[in-house]
């Protein structure tokens, strides 16, 4: 191969035969066709501008090319000149650094367009287009090619060999998605965790979990929650902060005259017109966190989905399609508020494996 | 092309040698110097988002500087007043230092943030451009295909995005996506634990998504890009039909120098518009919104506004489900989460081939049609966009409600129904407009163009004198052709279809065709061929002597 090299000629205008010191020649014609002789204003479709109008559009556009280098160097010495470290701070710096930038930015495009609107012809060139379809003969040569070329490489003669290759990949094309494995847990775990939340567990000390207040943590007396029509968002004593916890636990408590409650809700689960209903929405988990007092209607803001809070939370309005469950609570000796067990279905929204676990919970006669 | 180089400066002459020499670039080059691409502002929305996704690189890239991916636990201490010694993550806290800490962050963010949006939008009046023009047919079925693909990678890229900063905001997409995801049947609890890593939020999620959002969705969709373009260079530009263009040319401004300084000017607009939003308008305040958390939620949340289809579908849905065997089918999920994104995508993805089945048209197409020449065409996607539009527009019902002072529910209830008789109704507004704006183009090719100049003839008539339709206007209508149909659908009653039109598929497909086919309004109808000149009778003086200058 390499002997063959020398033979490959250079064009000549391409051999650099300079003596030093003499003027350069052309060296090349690859870059530029020969339309670029400027000046040929009897090149069909290039309609060259007139010089008054060429002369104005190079001053517009070097005056926006100034206004950008200008600009450009306003955004160096804002970056310097404007320090960060609180919001008002941020707010100048930002504008003065995007201020800049829009400005330089802007005027080059202007410069850009007026030098093609004003200073490049007119072009109105025209090109053939071929079908995209390369002709018979070649199509013929390619396929001959091919077939010979695989009769050549023995694929087609020798099944051996073609089989064995098929089927020493197929586990190396699987070998990525086994490494995927570890992404999630193990199966056993996963539709039962669904099932329960951190209310189902007792405290340390052997006792039935509080409710707090979300954000101060406050433990709630249900002496002291006493005006109907209050509500609270709760979480529980101990996951305050744990947010996987608080994706299934958080309540929503509020506080009925006793004559409001039907019998949709569970009252042995109440405490005094106290009831708490999971805040996690059975649609697609959004927290329902809208409460509108005159018609107890809980609402789910992501897609409005609208509880009867008095009635069991069923569902009066929207795409949910499963009340909110209710945790039995009741008041520990000290009179806070405490859950007496964890919800008896799954909180949030809907699964596959879920089933329906309300029919199961009546058919155990209201119990989980 | 012998020796014309005698001006080449030593600079480039030199570089430029030294290249072809090991290269051959200059066959390359020379074919394609002086390509030829066609003009018109449509071609240009593109490009919109071409450009986006470049100025998306480069801020994106900027911001993984100095954003941190992770969920550990962290008590804020930055310098932003209000959130000082809150817990978050140490995402969110990273995404407050970017805003409040580090010069250009905040810039930085909001351009990123605004460069996607119109990278979205971009893609999407390209993409409608592309319909209505017919401009994916034939050879360029498979670049249309490439930016249907392109355009749902977008938006997983988007949702991927938006998640990061880890604010109470992105926490509630990202808590919906994860009660969608889990809803689905048979896989949505195997897909959930997976994607979080175990239960909803897990410490796993915004890492992952760090890595589909700046390593592998930008991957995929940077070597989309590139087959786009590339394709779109070897096929060359379809163009509007007009004076000179046939289907076997290409007529425009070469590519250098003037298209190429006119698509540096465009990339500087794009992006100089791009700084202009992302310093003047405010775009996802994250430190107002502070950490997220699984239990709080401020009302009126809302998505980008590219997901505001699924957010109004799902807002729409009646409350089914279905309980089977144990198992749990959350069609109040499933339905809308899937439904309206699959007719959207696979309607768009086989509608090159869904026409050619139905006109039997094989031929390769370059010139673009002019919408109101496929009424058919045309008022599908008009009903396409009616339905998306609708969609979207629930996804803001609560905000419809609030501002217009009308019941919550019943813009769901409006909506249900909407969402079917909107585009029905919309498919027959623009398939009327488009049957009457072919009217009026055979109007202008066979009557002319109303002068406003009024003649009095001699036995007292007086006539609105009509002129002839500017040559380049008229060669633009005229650039219309029929719709193909398949051939055999005319069959008289009683003859024999030919093979392939027997059978209910076929007489299906004969019927469409020759519903969707065939002239529907003929330019020189009943006004033989030709200029008006002949029709004296009607109008009369649509005379070569009168003065041309009508406006247009």
């Amino acid at each position: 191969m390499t002997d063959n090299m020398k033979d490959i000629e250079q064009p000549d205008e391409r051999v650099p035969k300079r003596i030093v010191g003499t003027p350069s020649p052309a060296t090349s014609t690859a870059l530029l066709g020969r339309e670029e002789n400027t000046g040929a204003a009897d090149v069909p479709g290039v309609d060259l501008q007139d010089e008054k109008t060429a002369k104005k559009g190079e001053k517009i556009a070097a005056l926006l090319f100034t206004v950008t280098l200008l600009s450009g160097i306003a955004f160096i010495v804002s970056y310097v000149a404007f320090q960060v470290g609180d919001v008002e701070r941020a707010r100048i710096s930002n504008l003065a650094l995007g201020g800049s930038l829009t400005l330089a930015l802007l005027s080059l495009a202007s410069g850009l367009v007026v030098w093609v609107r004003m200073v490049m012809p007119k072009y109105k060139l025209i090109q053939e287009r071929h079908a995209m379809a390369s002709d018979g003969e070649t199509r013929a040569y390619v396929g001959e090619t091919f077939l010979q070329g695989a009769a050549e490489s023995g694929i087609t003669k020798r099944p051996l060999l073609r089989r064995t290759l098929l089927a020493a990949a197929a586990p190396l094309g699987l070998a990525p998605l086994v490494l995927l494995r570890d992404l999630g847990p193990n199966y056993s775990d996963f539709p039962a965790k669904l099932r329960h939340t951190v209310w189902g567990e007792k405290t340390k000390e052997g006792k039935n979990r509080k409710l707090v207040v979300e954000g101060t943590g406050a433990p709630i007396r249900a002496a002291d929650f006493n005006s109907p029509g209050g509500i609270l968002s709760v979480v529980p004593e101990g996951y305050e902060h744990d947010l996987n916890a608080l994706a299934k636990a958080t309540l929503i408590l509020i506080k009925f005259r006793p004559e409001e409650l039907k019998s949709g809700t569970n009252l042995n689960w109440t405490h005094d017109g106290i009831v708490a209903y999971s805040k996690i929405c059975t649609h697609v988990g959004c927290p329902a966190a809208l409460y509108e007092q005159t018609t107890h209607h809980i609402l789910c803001p992501c897609h409005q989905s609208t509880f009867d809070a008095a009635d069991g939370a069923k569902v009066v309005f929207g795409p949910a399609a499963r009340p909110l469950p209710q945790l039995p609570i009741a008041v520990d000796e000290e009179g806070y508020l405490v859950a007496t067990g964890d919800f008896p279905v799954p909180v949030g929204p809907s699964f596959w494996e879920r089933g329906d676990a309300e029919a199961e919970v009546r058919e155990n006669g209201g119990q989980s | 092309m012998s020796h014309s180089t005698a001006g080449v400066p030593k600079p480039i002459a030199g570089p430029s040698a030294y290249l072809d020499d090991r290269l051959g670039a200059g066959n390359f080059l020379r074919r394609n110097l002086r390509k030829v691409f066609p003009d018109h502002w449509s071609f240009l929305l593109g490009e919109i988002a071409l450009y986006s996704f470049i100025v998306l690189l480069l801020t994106g890239t900027f911001l993984t500087f100095f954003f941190k991916p992770s969920m550990e636990h962290v008590i804020y201490d930055g310098s932003y007043e209000a959130l000082k010694g809150v817990g978050m993550s140490a995402a969110y806290a990273s995404a407050l230092e970017i805003s409040f800490d580090i010069r250009g962050g905040l810039l930085m963010r909001q351009m990123h943030h605004w460069a996607a949006l119109l990278f979205i939008a971009g893609m999407m009046v390209h993409m409608l451009r592309v319909f209505f023009t017919g401009a994916y047919r034939k050879p360029r079925e498979l670049n249309w295909i490439i930016g249907v693909i392109m355009l749902s990678l977008a938006l997983f890229e988007g949702l991927t995005g938006y998640s990061l900063p880890d604010d109470l905001l992105s926490g509630a997409g990202l808590r919906i996506t994860e009660g969608v995801a889990i809803s689905l049947p048979l896989v949505g609890t195997w897909i959930t634990f997976f994607l979080f890593g175990g239960e909803y939020p897990g410490e796993d999620i915004i890492a992952r998504f760090y890595s589909l959002h700046i390593l592998l969705i930008p991957g995929v969709l940077l070597a989309l890009i590139s087959a786009h373009m590339i394709l779109m260079w070897v096929q060359k530009h379809t163009q509007m039909p007009g004076k000179g263009r046939t289907n076997n040319n290409v007529v425009g401004a070469p590519f250098y120098p003037a298209f190429m300084a006119k698509a540096g000017a465009y990339f500087m607009f794009t992006f100089g518009v791009i700084a202009l939003l992302g310093t003047f308008a405010q775009i996802n305040p994250i430190w107002l919104f502070g950490p997220y958390t699984p239990a709080d939620i401020s009302a009126g949340s809302q998505p980008d506004y590219y997901m505001g289809f699924l957010e109004g579908s799902l807002r729409l849905m009646p409350s089914w489900e279905i309980n089977i065997f144990g198992y749990t089918l959350a069609l109040s999920v499933i339905i809308p989460a899937l439904v309206p994104l699959g007719i959207v995508m696979t309607g768009l993805a086989l509608y090159p081939f869904i026409e050619q089945w139905i006109t039997g048209d094989r031929r390769e197409h370059h010139v673009a049609d002019r919408p109101r020449n496929n009424p058919h065409r045309t008022a599908i996607g008009m009903a396409g966009i009616t339905f998306y539009g609708l969609l979207w527009l629930l996804g803001a019902n609560d905000e419809i409600s609030w501002t217009f002072h009308v019941s919550l529910n019943w813009t769901t209830y409006v909506g249900r129904v909407l969402i079917f008789v909107g585009p029905v109704i919309a498919y027959i507004i623009t398939y009327r407009i488009c049957l009457g704006l072919q009217r009026s183009d055979a109007a202008i090719i066979g009557h002319g163009v109303e002068s406003g100049v009024i003649k009095r003839l001699p036995h007292g008539e007086y006539i609105e004198v009509h002129v002839p339709p500017a040559e380049d206007i008229e060669a633009h209508m005229r650039g219309k052709e029929p719709i193909p149909m398949i051939s055999g659908v005319d069959t008289e009653p009683g003859g024999i279809p030919p093979k392939g039109l027997r059978g209910p598929i076929g007489k299906l497909k004969a019927k469409m065709s020759k519903a969707y086919g065939g002239e529907k309004i003929p330019l020189d109808d009943g006004h033989g061929h030709g200029p008006a000149h002949d029709d004296a009778g009607e109008h009369a003086a649509v005379g070569a002597t009168e003065d041309k200058s009508i406006t247009h």
